[in-house]
């Protein structure tokens, strides 16, 4: 394979309230930081991920796109998923050789609509979506059937979503969250502080191939493995209590001696579920940045857990860290990235 | 550089207007079964899926691979979506191809579709973002205008529209998938349908249909192993432009040019007209396609009407266009720039059947989406480059 590394990564100032501004609006300082700190203005390929129904019209793409200046006009294409697997189209592309930069960025506004019943929207439609089932409730049997097979506690829950919020604290992006408190539920046995909040926001990756790497970056963070895999969709024909399609990306991505893992959970026995599939101990540092827990843009939330990997990368704290994307309900679509500081090309 | 990819499978379902004895995931499957058995292969021995639709308002389901993906074969493996607008079907394949290009996967099945009976597509596009507004109805209100520009700059007469609307309607009498089966379809029944955006006609206009279209695709070394002839990809373009700036000439759009020129110069193609032997576009309103001939290259400027009216895009003509009827007979759009891309595979494999252009050894597919500023195109021959 190519050598291919995120040589810059811009995020938004992710925000837990309508702002009153337009996606087209959230997404252009992110796209004028990325090309500002790149020095580029073109790029070999440009891929994004949104989803339609955040807005409630067809297109949300479409309007995004005027961000780019596509003026001559670019190549370029969408996926109707996290960005992060914009970012898979964009690596995919750039192994075949003939380009060598490549823009990506994935954004949504989840305020702007319920987000709950839009995700009932993404269930089964003959069966399971006019059954009115939300996210929230799905995950909530997961974590239940994850606590019996593993001995969790509600406590050992909280304790996550207590140590994502304080990491989310430190980082100037992600939404400052109180300690968790009280003992009310959302849906039991989940309480508010173990799912992810709303959130708007958008990111950008701008990916780079060989010696342009090295040029754009002093330390880019090569990508030694990247891989997606999906389960079927009904929750009765999958153990919730394991990821098998996050163990097999896993595997196939190369994920072993992983120092920092950025995990896309959305709810906090996501992340215990993701540590097992993905073969992380103790000694892995677990979502620095606050993880999904303290920001969770949808259509962005998994690109920027790249974005975050590469960053500690970047900045020469870590050599060898994990970025990892979610999708569907209760984990069934994963993809996992792994990046390295260390390249012998 | 790019490993070889060629087209060994293809699968299409009957296009209707409504498919009730399929769910989304039956009409998928069915497509999916034509395409391997044509590829000689079954589900295990596909590495990923790359799926396409329009947009999710289409049929009211949110990312709706997720729940179709075991009826897709996807357990346990990668699962692409991608969404492209009127382009996507093109886009899809085009993906799909750079999975194989790449030498990341050996055989990738790639589906694309649209079941618009379970919902309206006219009034999801008529939908605005939240802070926009919009008199526009469906795409024919987007459209109309432009073509009505056409006309005026390129002096086409009136009936240019009418004349393709017969010869693809023509043409879709031979393809046994087609949606629009009109016999003795003429200029005349085409002048007495209602006139729905001027200078639109109903019979001008593409339908809303249920279907699917499948590809697979593989490396060189799978091809060879293929029981029928494959198609071999010499070329894929993809292109975007801003929907709207001052000066942008949405009545031929750059992207489109540029597109077809990057696809020419990796094919080695520098006069289309001659150089292919047939070409599958995207024409969803008759009179794209002498604004398509233009936009493509197949003749200067203005002079695109002029090649509809002489009939050299007709099945005897000398660059026939849309031999299976193209998008005015058969509209799933999801789907309908793959087929665009498989039909024009089926040709230079000689497995067109009735709607065979003889000794194909190169077409075009083609697809364009949103305002006329998403393109996707690819051209495949008989010989692997």
């Amino acid at each position: 394979m190519r050598d291919v590394a995120v040589v810059a990564f811009a995020q938004s100032h992710h925000s837990g309230e309508d702002q009153g501004i337009a996606e087209t609006e959230m997404v252009l300082p992110v796209i004028t930081e990325i090309k500002e700190r790149t020095g580029l203005s073109r790029f070999g390929f440009t891929c994004s991920g949104s989803c339609d129904y955040l807005q409630g019209a067809p297109f949300a793409f479409v309007s995004a796109l005027d961000t780019l200046g596509a003026w001559p006009p670019i190549s370029e294409s969408h996926v109707e998923m996290d960005g992060a697997w914009a970012l898979y189209e964009a690596w995919v592309k750039l192994q075949i050789g003939a380009i060598d930069t490549a823009l990506v960025y994935g954004f949504g506004k989840t305020s702007q609509g319920d987000l709950r019943a839009i995700m009932n929207q993404q269930l089964d439609p003959y069966t399971l979506a006019p059954l009115g089932v939300d996210q929230v409730s799905m995950a909530a049997m997961q974590a239940r059937a994850y606590m019996d097979r593993s001995g969790v506690k509600e406590d050992d829950l909280r304790a996550v979503a207590a140590r994502s919020r304080a990491s989310g604290r430190e980082n100037p992006f992600a939404l400052h969250l109180p300690d968790p408190e009280g003992d009310g539920y959302d849906v039991a046995p989940l309480h508010p502080c173990d799912v992810a909040p709303v959130t708007d926001g958008a990111a950008a990756i701008v990916l780079a191939a060989g010696d342009r790497a090295r040029e754009l970056c002093e330390r880019p963070a090569w990508i030694t493995g990247i891989d997606h895999r999906v389960e079927p969709h009904a929750l009765g024909v999958r153990d919730l209590t394991r990821s098998a399609s996050a163990r097999l990306a896993g595997e196939k991505a190369g994920a072993a001696g992983i120092e920092v893992a950025e995990l896309h959970a959305q709810f906090s026995h996501e992340e215990l579920i993701l540590r097992e599939a993905l073969g992380l101990d103790d000694g892995v540092s677990v979502n620095p940045s606050g993880g999904a827990l303290s920001a969770n843009p949808v259509m962005a939330a998994g690109l920027i857990r790249i974005g975050e990997a590469a960053s500690r990368i970047h900045d020469g704290t870590a050599s060898r860290t994990l970025g990892h994307a979610a999708s569907g309900p209760c984990l069934q679509q994963n993809l996992v990235c792994v990046l390295s500081g260390e390249n012998n090309g | 550089m790019a490993k070889s990819c060629a087209v060994i499978g293809i699968g299409q379902t009957q296009y209707k207007t409504k498919r009730l004895d399929v769910s989304m995931a039956g009409l998928l499957r069915e497509a999916a079964r034509r395409a391997l058995d044509d590829a000689g292969l079954t589900w295990k021995d596909i590495d990923a899926i790359v799926v396409g639709k329009a947009p999710d308002l289409f049929e009211g389901v949110v990312m709706p691979e997720l729940f179709l993906a075991d009826a897709l074969g996807a357990t346990g493996k990668p699962l692409l979506r991608v969404h492209t607008a009127g382009s996507v079907g093109g886009s899809t394949a085009i993906v799909a191809a750079n999975l194989i290009q790449s030498g990341v996967h050996e055989r990738v099945l790639t589906l694309a579709w649209e079941k618009q009976s379970e919902s309206n597509a006219t009034w999801a596009l008529t939908v605005n973002g939240p802070f926009t507004t919009s008199l526009v109805v469906g795409a024919g209100g987007y459209f109309a205008p432009h073509i009505r520009a056409y006309m005026r700059r390129s002096g086409a007469p009136d009936h240019i529209g009418t004349l393709v609307a017969v010869k693809d309607r023509q043409n879709a009498l031979r393809n046994p998938y087609a949606h629009l089966k009109i016999p003795g379809i003429s200029r005349e029944m085409v002048e007495s349908t209602p006139m729905l955006w001027e200078p639109i006609r109903y019979l001008e206009t593409c339908p809303s249909s249920d279907g699917a279209c499948a590809m697979v695709l593989a490396s060189e070394d799978a091809a060879k192993k293929a029981p029928n002839p494959p198609a071999w990809v010499h070329g894929t373009a993809m292109r975007s432009e801003p929907m709207q700036f001052a000066g942008r000439d949405s009545v031929s759009p750059q992207g489109g040019k540029d597109a077809a020129a990057d696809v020419y110069r990796q094919a080695g193609i520098t006069d289309p007209r001659r150089e292919l032997d047939c070409a599958e576009v995207y024409v969803p309103f008759s009179w794209y396609e002498p604004m398509w001939l233009e936009n493509l290259g197949f003749c200067g400027d203005s002079e695109g009407w002029k090649l509809t009216e002489a009939g050299a895009t007709a099945f005897d003509g000398d660059i026939p266009w849309n031999p299976s009827g193209g998008v005015l007979s058969s509209n799933p759009i999801g789907a309908s720039g793959m087929i665009r891309f498989a039909e024009a595979a089926l040709q230079v494999r000689g497995r067109a059947g009735e709607h065979q252009v003889d000794g194909a050894r190169r077409a075009l597919g083609h697809a364009y989406g949103g305002g006329a500023q998403f393109f996707a195109m690819w051209i495949v021959g008989s010989d692997k480059p």
